[in-house]
């Protein structure tokens, strides 16, 4: 049977809400056993992915297999066997810690005891026995976040279901969820982790799918991501801010690829199309130099480096993976 | 090898130690029917524990339609309100009962805009156990609200000539056209999914079931376009029952039957589509 190995096997899934296409035609296969991460901004149609295989919204076209199963016709075999931590909280804010597990241990066919059990196991390694006792309305978005992950852990899932894990946390708890991630995925769960974050992307998962507007539009590993945007970024530091309009129509004109102005206003870098011959990037910048002189641009530093993931989304997509996307991502009606 | 996971030079330094736990759970269990709806039975009440202020229905309804209605129709319509009683009380028993079921829907449309349901949703348990839990919950609320109106009526001077196993008996019947009722509700609330609209379309199909019947005054001095109405009403029918129970009038009569016959035909229509809606979310 062709899904024998494979975590999650979809082809052309599509899911229609209203007018709008979610998913117009996603391809995935996940293997058992890696952690895979699903790349793409605010809208692209991350968490309606993860719904479908989740069983929890029914695909308007092609097919799925979870685990070896059939998203439509198997769908309670494979709940047995998956949990799904959502984008936001998913537990009652008026129960508390303890409560809202012990909830989810009698609900996955914990007997009484063997809830009790698990749950206070469970509470000490998130260090939330202190606060156990205590509504999760209360609790900081860190703990929440902790809590959240512990309740799809009552039975350790063969696949586990991450949406947006880190979406608005602070660095430090950021990085403790990143390595209960780490350590889950060791474990030998598959994790199917959905982000914003390149970063997240590129610090925990092996094989990275990039989606936009509902469409695969990259994958692979996070180095050949990078590599396929490009033989490099020349990064530009200015002196002077007030010429940066003036050198990004210079850099535009000397080398193809698309210019992008930095964060700071001083600062501009260009995705370098791969070139023919490698040796020919040095040429390219030095052309590159030569036309900044000759225009009277002051520079003060210039690197040439790989692409981040960030600058390779923009390469891969045409548009930047902000956030701040006004098309609203999967309203679940 | 890819998968970057043996990565301890990363290592956060409050990181959370969790390998112990995360041992293959053997093949999956599950749990029994019955048993997940009492934990979503459980869940509700904990969460009456955690808010008691979800009570203020179930005890303001039956205190304000028990009290106000006994003084001011009282003397108006028997001559002293003690006297009232014996018809009114079995009436607002069964008013009030119908009154607060409105609630349990408007607490599931809640729920069901919520990150949780997603995941009880995403759980291997039996698709009704979230809602019956749910109206196992309401009919702990419905026992609690007849206690308050039993006990009000009791403290104004109604002496139930039925004794206490009639008493349990109009209430037992009362409960059971409530959660039948509830069933409706819930229909409604997962079609619509926002609780105050399940409240409007409750109250305006519950005012005029709740005055138009003869929980109040008695049918025969009303229009007889709306004696018609009062006389299929179903709140007429439990009033009536609940009177003949409580009052020891009608023994095991008409009313009664009515009363079984309209809670068995509303919860085998509801019971099944709201179980339908309910699993064929999204």
């Amino acid at each position: 049977m062709a899904g024998e190995g494979l975590a999650i096997e979809a082809r052309g899934l599509v899911k229609v809400y209203g007018q709008t296409r979610a998913l117009d035609g996603i391809d995935l296969t996940v293997r058992r056993g890696q952690v895979f991460g699903f790349l793409g901004p605010n809208g692209a149609g991350k968490t309606t992915t993860i719904r479908i295989l989740a069983t929890l919204a029914r695909p308007d076209g092609g097919t799925a297999r979870v685990l070896g199963c059939d998203v439509v016709s198997e769908a309670d075999a494979i709940r047995a066997r998956v949990a799904v931590t959502g984008q936001f909280a998913s537990l009652d804010e008026d129960l508390t810690g303890y409560e809202n597990l012990i909830v989810f241990g009698r609900l996955r066919g914990l007997s009484r005891a063997a809830s009790k059990k698990r749950v206070n196991e469970l509470l000490a390694a998130f260090d939330l026995a202190g606060s156990a006792s205590r509504p999760v309305g209360t609790y900081s978005g860190g703990m929440r976040r902790r809590l959240d992950i512990g309740a799809s852990l009552i039975v350790t899932p063969d696949l586990l279901f991450l949406d947006e894990p880190t979406t608005g946390m602070d660095p430090r708890s950021r990085g403790q969820v990143w390595e209960l991630v780490r350590q889950i995925a060791a474990a030998g769960t598959t994790v199917l982790l959905t982000t914003q974050y390149l970063e997240e992307a590129d610090q925990l998962a092996g094989q990275i799918t990039v989606i936009d507007h509902g469409r695969v539009v990259a994958e692979g590993t996070s180095a050949q991501l990078k590599a396929r945007a490009g033989s490099g970024t020349l990064r530009v530091r200015l002196h002077d801010g007030e010429q940066r309009s003036r050198a990004r129509a210079v850099l535009a004109g000397a080398l193809e690829g698309p210019v992008q102005l930095g964060a700071d206003p001083l600062t501009l870098s260009v995705l370098l199309a791969a070139p023919a011959d490698p040796a020919d990037t040095g040429r390219l910048v030095g052309h590159a130099m030569t036309r900044l002189w000759q225009a009277r641009v002051a520079v003060a530093e210039v690197t040439l480096g790989q692409p981040s993931l960030h600058e390779a989304f923009l390469a891969l997509t045409g548009h930047p993976a902000s956030p701040a996307a006004t098309d609203h991502e999967d309203t679940n009606s | 090898m890819s998968t970057p996971t043996a990565t301890t030079s990363r290592a956060v330094p409050e990181a959370h130690r969790i390998d112990g736990l995360l041992a293959p759970s053997g093949p999956p269990r599950r749990a029994g029917a019955l048993a997940a709806s009492a934990t979503f039975g459980w869940r509700a009440m904990l969460k009456i524990k955690h808010e008691p202020k979800q009570l203020t229905d179930v005890i303001a309804i039956p205190v304000l339609i028990t009290v106000v209605f006994t003084y001011i129709f009282g003397g108006a319509i028997s001559g002293s309100p003690g006297h009232y009683l014996k018809i009114l009380l079995p009436g607002t028993l069964s008013m009030s009962i119908a009154l607060v079921t409105m609630y349990g829907g408007a607490r599931l449309a809640q729920d069901v805009t919520t990150g949780v349901f997603d995941r009880f949703r995403s759980l291997s348990i039996w698709r009704g156990a979230f809602v019956l839990g749910g109206l196992l919950s309401d009919v702990g609320r419905y026992l609690f609200a007849s206690t308050i109106v039993v006990v009000l009526g009791l403290i104004m001077g109604y002496r139930p000539d039925g004794g206490a196993p009639g008493v349990l008996a109009a209430v037992a019947l009362v409960a059971a056209f409530g959660l039948s009722l509830s069933w409706l509700w819930a229909a409604v609330a997962l079609l619509v999914r926002d609780p105050a609209v399940v409240i409007s379309i409750a109250n305006v199909a519950l005012m005029p079931l709740s005055f138009a019947s003869d929980v109040f005054v008695q049918a025969r001095t009303m229009p007889g376009w709306l004696q018609s109405f009062v006389k299929v009403n179903p709140i007429s029918h439990v009033a009536d029952a609940a009177r003949d129970l409580m009052n020891n009038t009608g023994g095991a009569g008409g009313p009664v039957a009515w009363s079984l016959i309209a809670t068995a035909a509303i919860t085998l229509v509801f019971a099944p589509l709201t179980l339908h809606l309910y699993s064929k979310q999204a």
